[in-house]
């Protein structure tokens, strides 16, 4: 029983990241995308204050699924991170320049400072979930065998099941950043842009579903044990929840409902990572290595839940008063397009949103 | 290898969990992994003092109604939330790095240390969520709400390092759990988190925190004191940041006694290495400057004080000090790098500490802030030297445990992983974090340059 708890706790994790930390890291797709300085200004502007004040928050789910993982599964942990070395160092460098270029932009004073940090930024955003989504897939795909370095270091997250799921990830946090942000915007009585941000959900969105589907049709190939397991029993009803709310969260955005589109995009993800869990039961990593072999012993597991749990009574209270801070618009700065604040504050001016 | 006591050593190492590969590259290893420290410690100093410190002078503007107070409680907190922000990148990276860099260690040690950062995660997820709800909320919330908004700050930022330091301190005086065959069985990770090392360490790191937090912060006000900003707003931030460092410096030399004796105890070749002592001796002298020469088994050029290190270590001038020679010579740590970084981190924490009782003197028996530009100057020069002799602590600590990466239990060159070109990393590594740390200072400039007025001139729109 604690193994599983401590595997729904990493799973938990992953899907809370997926959700959160790739909206933001969606938001960072839509900054690279929104086209010039100018034009792109106020999309620009709309990402910079909508990730402010939740993005560290949203980034510790990250942190989270690492200690679990190593307290409660370290050799499956030490055999991955030796393995998919590249892939994890890469996706390390990139959260490096993406949270220290997002928190520089904020003070970026010309446009060429904006536009050389925006780009780190962007660019970024886009690395990161790529590299994490191809070591997935390297796991998921039954590349990664129990030792130090004893996968292919190349082939282990540069293969078609890890491609598909970097992709996916890619696409998906844009999707879910597009839903949130026309939320946002709407929030901040900004009614072009929440129509702006809508078009890219509705486009991103059709995007993602053909992914999806594309994404079965390589994994059928390439991973058969992982497509058998998703197209049968448990995994075949996440993966049908997963579509159902996908279509659903279209539908609500077409009919400007953003407020249930943002938890029906939440289930969506959240059903891929529960299918993908139950589609490799009982392996943590596939062939190599099942979850009771993995779990630490039971005096470690025991004091890991208790902990967590206890930790959970006060980090879901916390956790909730943010988001209700953040979702009744209590945290909100100014709003103001990027492109409008290349010059030095002076003594004089009006404060300035951001700030 | 004659001596029994070795042989039972080694009966007591382990091998890796995931099996016996090369090992090419483990000081290449240990390089990045030292780079990735020294860049996120001085943050976590940040971490640990800054909230404190905004709360308090927060704490003087409730009590006041003075806007210079809210005006610099506004503008630590932002810095406090951009330090915060680099903080949680760096941070990422050595976690990332203890599954890139040393996957055996974590495979092995894992289910026995990991309990401490599974806390750790949670004290992190507390911070970061109130920090940012601290920081957006000015002016937004009720003053009382937003005031305690910021206490959860200060706490997460205390338990946050009360679990790194465990693991830190549970490397150098590993417990819970048995070694059967070279195989590690029976954790028990509250005794492994609750370890022997953890008290003293972790005294030691957080009044650090306020030693540098409050020396950096102090240079700042300092610098703009000399230039002829003598506004109560400069007035407040260098008086404040003064008075938390100038408290903690004095207190460091009293919890740094108490380390060194709890060293000598428990980790007996870490303090040989750290005084350059090649045999065991009775009344063994201090022996200042100078260096160790490895094939002399002495140090050159040094300075003795008769008995002072065992008074130092043992409180006792006769008592016994155990030399390097009392384990075979790839037992021991590199004698120079940890006796020249004890020395710096001594002798910067003296002139620290004297600092601070001079501040103190002066304003207790004066009520000013001393007048000599000397005095503000000093001032300045603390700050960069307080991050010196952290960092040289650090290297105490943990060049100090060499050749271990858990202290008699498992060499750092088993715990290592198998990949080859680790310097390609590491390159990348320096060239990433001199980026990083340049577009911080320049950031920080930035915040620092605006003139404090607009912190609270106009009344926020919504």
């Amino acid at each position: 029983m604690l193994p599983e708890i401590c595997l729904g706790f990493v799973v938990l994790g992953i899907t809370a990241y997926a959700v959160l930390g790739g909206a933001d890291f969606g938001a960072g797709f839509w900054d690279l995308t929104a086209g010039g300085a100018s034009r792109g200004g106020r999309v620009r502007g709309m990402v910079q204050r909508s990730m402010s004040p939740v993005w560290e928050a949203n980034h510790v789910w990250l942190i989270f699924v690492l200690v679990i993982l190593w307290t409660a599964f370290p050799v499956a942990f030490g055999s991955i991170f030796s393995t998919l070395l590249i892939p994890l160092f890469l996706a390390a460098l990139g959260i490096i320049f993406r949270g220290s270029a997002f928190v520089l932009r904020g003070q970026a004073a010309t446009i060429r400072e904006a536009r050389v940090l925006g780009g780190t930024f962007a660019l970024s955003s886009v690395l990161v979930p790529f590299c994490l989504g191809a070591a997935l897939g390297g796991v998921a795909s039954g590349r990664v065998p129990v030792g130090n370095m004893a996968g292919d270091p190349v082939t282990s997250w540069l293969n078609p099941t890890s491609i598909t799921i970097g992709v996916l990830a890619v696409v998906t946090g844009a999707y879910i950043a597009a839903v949130y942000l026309a939320g946002d915007a709407r929030r901040a009585e900004l009614p072009d842009l929440a129509e702006a941000f809508r078009t890219r959900a509705l486009g991103s969105g059709v995007v993602a579903g053909a992914a999806s589907i594309g994404a079965l049709v390589v994994l059928r190939s390439d991973a058969r044990p992982l497509f058998d397991g998703l197209t049968s029993g448990s995994g075949l009803a996440a993966v049908i929840v997963s579509a159902v709310a996908g279509i659903a969260t279209l539908g609500l955005v077409w009919t400007r409902r953003l407020g249930p589109a943002r938890v029906t995009s939440a289930v969506a993800v959240a059903a891929v990572t529960v299918g993908w869990a139950l589609a490799q039961d009982p392996y943590v990593l596939p062939g190599q290595l099942t979850l009771d072999q993995a779990a630490a012993s039971h005096a470690t597991l025991l004091s890991l839940v208790v902990s967590v749990g206890v930790g959970f009574l006060i980090l879901v209270p916390s956790l909730w008063y943010l988001y209700r801070l953040v979702l009744q618009g209590r945290l909100d700065q100014e709003y103001e397009p990027l492109d409008q604040r290349f010059r030095p504050l002076e003594a004089g001016d009006p404060q300035r949103g951001g700030e | 290898m004659a001596d029994p006591g070795f042989l039972v050593l080694a009966a007591d190492q382990v091998t890796g969990a995931l099996g016996k590969g090369p090992a090419p590259d483990a000081l290449e290893a240990r390089r990045m992994q030292a780079l990735s420290l020294a860049v996120h410690i001085p943050i976590v100093c940040f971490g640990i003092a800054f909230p404190a410190m905004f709360l308090f002078v927060h704490w003087l503007y409730l009590r006041t109604g003075e806007p210079a107070y809210k005006a610099l409680a506004k503008r630590w907190s932002k810095v406090a939330l951009t330090i915060f922000a680099v903080g949680v990148v760096t941070g990422t990276i050595l976690s990332f790095e203890f599954g890139l860099l040393w996957p055996d260690f974590m495979a092995t040690f894992g289910e026995v240390f990991g309990l401490a950062f599974g806390l750790e995660g949670v004290s992190f997820f507390v911070e970061a969520i109130f920090i940012a709800i601290y920081v957006y909320g000015w002016d937004r919330l009720s003053p009382r709400a937003h005031f305690l908004t910021g206490v959860p700050v200060v706490i997460s930022g205390f338990a946050g390092s009360f679990n790194v330091i465990a693991v830190n301190g549970w490397m150098n005086h590993p417990q819970g759990f048995t070694v059967v065959d070279g195989k590690v069985t029976d954790p028990k990770p509250f005794t492994a988190l609750l370890n022997g090392n953890l008290w003293h360490e972790l005294v030691h790191m957080y009044i650090a925190g306020y030693i540098v937090t409050g020396f950096i912060v102090a240079g700042v006000y300092a610098s703009a004191w000399l230039k002829g900003r003598r506004d109560r707003y400069h007035r407040t931030g260098l008086v404040v940041a003064l008075s938390f460092a100038a408290l903690a410096a004095p207190v460091q030399i009293v919890v740094g006694d108490w380390a060194g004796r709890r060293v000598a105890e428990t980790q007996p070749t870490k303090l040989a290495a750290m005084e350059g002592l090649q045999r065991t001796e009775k009344g063994a002298p201090f022996t200042f400057g100078g260096y160790y020469d490895k094939s002399k088994g002495e140090v050159e050029y040094g300075v003795q004080v008769p008995w002072m290190l065992s008074i130092l270590a043992f409180h006792n001038p006769n008592a016994t000090v155990e030399g390097l020679a009392s384990v075979p010579p790839q037992d021991r740590p590199p004698v120079n790098i940890v006796r020249f970084a004890f020395q710096t981190m001594v002798g910067i924490g003296t002139l620290l500490a004297l600092l601070g009782v001079a501040f103190g003197l002066t304003w207790w028996r004066k009520r000013r802030l001393p007048r000599t530009p000397w005095f503000y100057r000093a001032v300045m020069a603390a700050g960069p030297l307080s991050l010196v002799a952290l960092i040289s602590g650090w290297i105490v600590t943990e060049v100090g445990r060499q050749p271990w990466i858990v202290y008699e239990t498992m060499r750092t060159a088993d715990a290592v992983t198998s990949s080859n070109g680790l310097e390609v990393g590491f390159g990348i590594l320096v060239a990433v974090y001199l980026f990083l740390g340049a577009a911080v200072f320049w950031l920080l400039r930035r915040l620092t340059a605006k003139p404090p007025e607009t912190e609270v001139a106009a009344p926020a729109r919504r």
